[in-house]
């Protein structure tokens, strides 16, 4: 694909206005998760304000690209992503997980119809992914222009249902779908490799008959080219093992697993973060104290 | 006696009845809701022959999944399918679906509001010689506690067709329970069927039935011959066949409840959760009336040949027989039973 440098910059800056508002509707829920959220951040703004064919005004537009979510915990990146490119207004952030909100804990379309799936239990999100191409393989066969992504946590993996999904993909060879692995390393319990090995990850997904690219998930460049690759390919699935930091954007709170399920709850906490956030890791000078 | 509009198989008390397996219905069901609708999908985790999906497979190659042996994956692929405007079939042993795949129907299928219809074979204990792993008593609970899912369980084979066409003309969820065995044929293909309609199939010849069983599945049969021996005793039964179990259809539970006073019902599940908790649930809130429940009563089935098993694990025509004859009893003896 083609970004520019100063598409680049746009996406940087909207990567960070969305980490921003994701730790203001965590402050304001007092639950959920964070290091997941900001740690997709940037995958999420290149999708939505790239990387997909979709119509925020038409969420049902039927040759959309699909996005599913798997780790349904990670939602409010999503939220705050679809908010920013249009799906409904901004304001509605901060109901997050509150009663008769359409921003539910985990995601569920009845609240939020323009959702492709609901989500939250772990593993099923790929399986939905395979079924959606393969429904629109046998519509549209193998030239369809529609993509199929799928978006998972790496502790997510443990699930043994993925593995079902992953031999699926790999007996049908669905060129048009492409799963982006958030490969943090921590889940709730500790370190990934602590709770359950996930190495080698690549030659896992490999022996399953995918085409496995291992990428920066925070660079747009190697974003952008790693999903240019996938659709590029035509006999195989791809997947993205996207290596991201969690809680990226907040230096006090990266890669500390702690992180995984919690949002900021002190006063200290919540300074920390949203400072970290305005001044983009210290690389600006905060306009606010 | 057996109601003449509702159009039954004539030879329905015959030796030489015809038996079809009620499985064998869903595979040519699943055909002709296929020819019907080019969206109807088949998904099937190794099972296709056993399960009849293999008709549809011949039929429409392309619009068949092989998942090998992978349930979770199974409802989920579904979920997505029927997520692109498809309307999937996926069918498994009823162990293994909607057994080992719950949360994924409940998550995928259900909360995601999809329109995937679960066919589970091999359910009830007549799976017989595979043994208590294979057979699947706790089904009808797994699938009716999960909001927005139909539950069917046709009587037999034609019904199973009738059944699997309708299903695949609705937007619901919907799980339909078959079974493997050969079993009578009761209803014909003039039998109305509609979902969520129960269906009264012997009543008595004058006045009001003494009992009322209802009862879904094959043993539908059984509760028929009951009602008919009965009949020479002087005892006036009510038989209604519950095919649908959710929506349960309440007006004609209530009708039949007034009339009889009591209620014994009769299906191939463990009491618990089953089609009789449906019932007693129904009742208890708008009308209580004494229930017998014929069911497994919370044990695991075994090998053996499905007859033996019928009887052994208490569902056999001398249990409903006996049934019946406790809500009289019940009737007679009041102050005894209400303490």
């Amino acid at each position: 694909m083609s970004l520019t440098e100063s598409k680049i910059h746009e996406l940087e800056k909207k990567a960070n206005d969305i980490r921003s508002d994701v730790i203001k509707m965590l402050i304001e829920a007092g639950s959920g998760h964070t290091a997941g959220p900001l740690g997709m951040a940037d995958i999420f703004t290149y999708l939505y304000f790239f990387g997909l064919n979709h119509d925020p005004k038409n969420p049902a537009w039927e040759e959309r690209d699909r996005v599913v979510l798997s780790n349904g915990h990670i939602c409010p990146v999503l939220y705050a992503t679809m908010a920013h490119a249009g799906y409904f207004p901004l304001s509605e952030l901060k109901t997050l997980r509150k009663f008769g909100s359409h921003l539910q804990g985990h995601p569920h379309r009845e609240w939020l119809p323009a959702l492709e799936t609901s989500s939250g239990p772990l593993g099923s999100g790929l399986s939905q992914a395979v079924g959606m191409a393969l429904a629109n393989r046998i519509d549209k066969g193998r030239t369809s222009k529609i993509q199929f992504y799928c978006l998972t946590g790496d502790g997510e993996l443990d699930e043994g249902q993925n593995w079902e999904a992953i031999q699926l993909a790999g007996k049908e060879k669905i060129q048009n779908l492409t799963a982006i692995v958030d490969r943090n390393n921590i889940q709730i319990d500790g370190f990934t490799e602590d709770i359950m090995p996930l190495s080698p990850l690549k030659e896992k997904w490999q022996a399953f008959g995918w085409h496995v690219q291992e990428i920066d998930g925070h660079s747009f460049t190697d974003i952008d080219d790693a999903i240019g690759q996938a659709q590029a390919v035509f006999d195989k699935s791809s997947v993205i093992i996207a290596y991201t930091i969690p809680s990226k954007g907040i230096p006090d709170f990266e890669r500390k697993f702690e992180w995984h399920g919690k949002p900021p709850t002190t006063p200290a906490e919540q300074k920390i973060a949203l400072n970290s956030l305005r001044t983009l890791g210290g690389k600006i000078k905060s306009e606010h104290q | 006696m057996i109601i003449s509009s509702q159009k039954l198989n004539p030879k329905i008390f015959d030796r030489d009845v015809e038996e079809i397996p009620i499985r064998k219905g869903f595979g040519e069901g699943l055909l002709f809701a296929g020819e019907n609708d080019e969206n109807v999908v088949g998904l099937c985790a190794d099972l296709t022959e056993s399960t009849q999906m293999h008709l549809f497979k011949k039929k429409f190659p392309d619009r068949f999944v092989e998942l090998g042996v992978a349930e979770q994956n199974l409802a989920s692929v579904a979920s997505g399918m029927a997520a692109m405007g498809k309307i999937p079939f996926i069918t498994s042993y009823a162990m293994f679906s909607p057994g080992r795949n719950w949360e994924q129907i409940r998550t995928t299928i259900c909360y995601n509001d999809q329109p995937v219809k679960i066919a589970g074979s091999h359910a009830g204990i007549s799976v017989g010689p595979d043994g208590g792993t294979h057979q699947a008593i706790e089904d009808l609970a797994l699938t009716r506690i999960i909001p927005r899912m139909v539950v069917i369980s046709p009587c037999d084979a034609i019904e199973a067709k009738k059944a699997t066409v309708e299903a695949a003309k609705t937007h619901d969820p919907t799980y339909i329970r078959l079974a493997r065995e050969k079993t009578p044929i009761i209803t014909s293909e003039n039998t109305s069927f509609q979902i969520g309609k129960a269906q009264i199939l012997f009543a008595p010849i004058v006045g009001k039935p003494d009992v009322g069983i209802i009862a879904t599945g094959a043993l539908i049969h059984k509760a028929l011959s009951v009602a008919r021996e009965l009949e020479k005793e002087k005892i006036a039964v009510t038989v209604m066949n519950l095919s649908t179990i959710k929506p349960l259809d309440g007006k004609a539970v209530l009708r039949l409840a007034l009339e009889a006073g009591g209620i014994v019902t009769v299906e191939e599940h463990q009491i618990f959760g089953g089609m009789g908790s449906a019932i007693a649930e129904f009742l208890s809130e708008n009308l209580p009336t004494p229930i017998e429940y014929v069911g497994v009563r919370d044990r695991f089935g075994q090998s053996g040949t499905p007859e033996e098993l019928i009887e052994h694990y208490g569902l056999g025509e001398k249990d409903i027989t006996g049934a019946v004859r406790k809500i009289i009893n019940r009737r007679n003896n009041k102050s005894k039973h209400y303490v």
